[in-house]
């Protein structure tokens, strides 16, 4: 599965993952493109890494002194409930993505938005948006208020923009300044999840897309 | 107060944690980490009451997701900066914070001792070429990673040797897909 995917997130977006400091749509874009591919898992872990080296700073590491009874209160805790296990990988969609959609792509709550094509809000924080898109084979994406930054992530079928293809995993990223109309391929229904910042907020959070950063 | 062991000697933590629920082994852990995971949370705007709490939380999920761990895939000090920085999305930020699906080995499938030998000292020298970064660079990257503040400066700090790791992950993740096929 993960051989096939050939359109990647930008190191900017993995690495600011990583840090924590995306907006929840994002964040949820990125986990699921993750999940489906092992170069940008590799690259997420790796600028952890970055975050791990700094917790484990020698000497000058910042540190804050803990309760005297923070120890016994944490052994308390864990001998009420010890293990926590692995979360299982759901059926049709990544684990990230089910937590959202109530399970599995059938128990999506889809709304006409007109040509056929169907849409699913999903509920995170409002800087930004998160939705399902639902497009028939052949049809074209509707313009879904592109502004500031969009990520657009392939869960079933292929769309095609400009000359290349994206297929399933496949990451469309795209700037206010690019001019672009997705279409689904004619061989299948086309599931993308659809990602959006709110225009004003863009900038506050990522000002320069695509930067290579930490020499990666 | 015991000087804190080596990094390699963490995991060893992990694992007596793991297969011993060994609560000595948890306590050097939890005495070296939790006050960093607390300053950490404390940086990141959270007042010392919650990231009090917060920090023993984080040091708990360490106990629970110890079968969890795979020290060819990282550091133990990255493995609970992944779990402070996910508590800080939560508590601080009332966000949910989605994760990629686990990837764990079976009980019959241990990660390669070689590769964790590799991955730790790649991280060691991680942690080594920041050290040697001018602290205004490796100021910038704190704040990234702790301090909520935008990414655009850290361009400058370029040529930490973040692609052998990513390489030694990649590996480490494609063995482990072959395992659980």
């Amino acid at each position: 599965m993960t051989d096939e995917i050939t359109h990647h997130l930008t190191d900017a977006l993995l690495m600011a993952y990583s840090a924590g400091t995306l907006p929840e749509a994002f964040n949820l874009a990125v986990a699921t493109h993750v999940s489906m591919c092992d170069a940008c898992r590799a690259a997420v872990e790796s600028y952890d890494a970055v975050g791990g080296a700094l917790l484990a700073e020698d000497g000058d590491a910042e540190t804050a002194r803990m309760g005297d009874d923070a120890l016994s209160a944490a052994l308390t805790r864990i001998r009420e409930a010890p293990v926590e296990d692995a979360v299982p990988a759901a059926g049709d969609v990544p684990a990230p993505l089910a937590g959202y959609i109530g399970g599995s792509l059938s128990e999506v709550k889809w709304r006409p938005v007109g040509m056929g094509v169907r849409q699913a809000v999903l509920a995170t924080s409002s800087e930004a948006t998160a939705r399902l898109l639902y497009i028939p084979a052949g049809a074209a994406m509707p313009d879904h208020g592109h502004k500031g930054l969009e990520l657009t992530l392939v869960l079933r079928g292929a769309f095609f923009d400009a000359a290349a293809r994206f297929g399933p995993g496949d990451v469309e990223v795209a700037t206010e300044a690019d001019q672009h109309t997705p279409i689904a391929d004619i061989g299948e229904d086309c599931i993308c999840l659809a990602v959006t910042d709110a225009p004003l907020r863009f900038r506050r959070w990522l000002p320069r897309l695509a930067q290579p950063f930490l020499g990666i | 107060m015991k000087a804190a062991p080596a990094r390699a000697d963490w995991i060893g933590h992990v694992i007596r944690i793991r297969d011993a629920r060994d609560e000595a082994a948890f306590a050097e852990i939890f005495a070296h980490f939790a006050p960093r995971v607390k300053a950490f949370l404390m940086r990141s705007g959270g007042d010392p009451a919650i990231a009090e709490e917060c920090a023993q939380e984080v040091m708990v999920t360490l106990w629970r997701k110890a079968h969890l761990f795979d020290p060819s895939r990282a550091s133990v000090a990255t493995w609970i900066f992944t779990i402070a920085r996910n508590k800080r999305i939560d508590v601080l930020r009332r966000q949910r914070r989605p994760e990629p699906d686990d990837l764990t080995w079976g009980p019959e499938a241990e990660p390669d001792q070689a590769d964790v030998v590799a991955l730790q000292q790649e991280s060691a020298q991680l942690g080594e070429a920041i050290a040697r970064l001018p602290e205004k660079q490796r100021e910038l990257i704190r704040q990234a990673y702790f301090g909520e503040m935008t990414h655009n400066e850290i361009a400058e700090a370029t040529g930490l040797p973040l692609g052998t790791i990513k390489s030694r992950i990649r590996l480490a993740l494609e063995r482990l897909r072959h395992a659980m096929k």
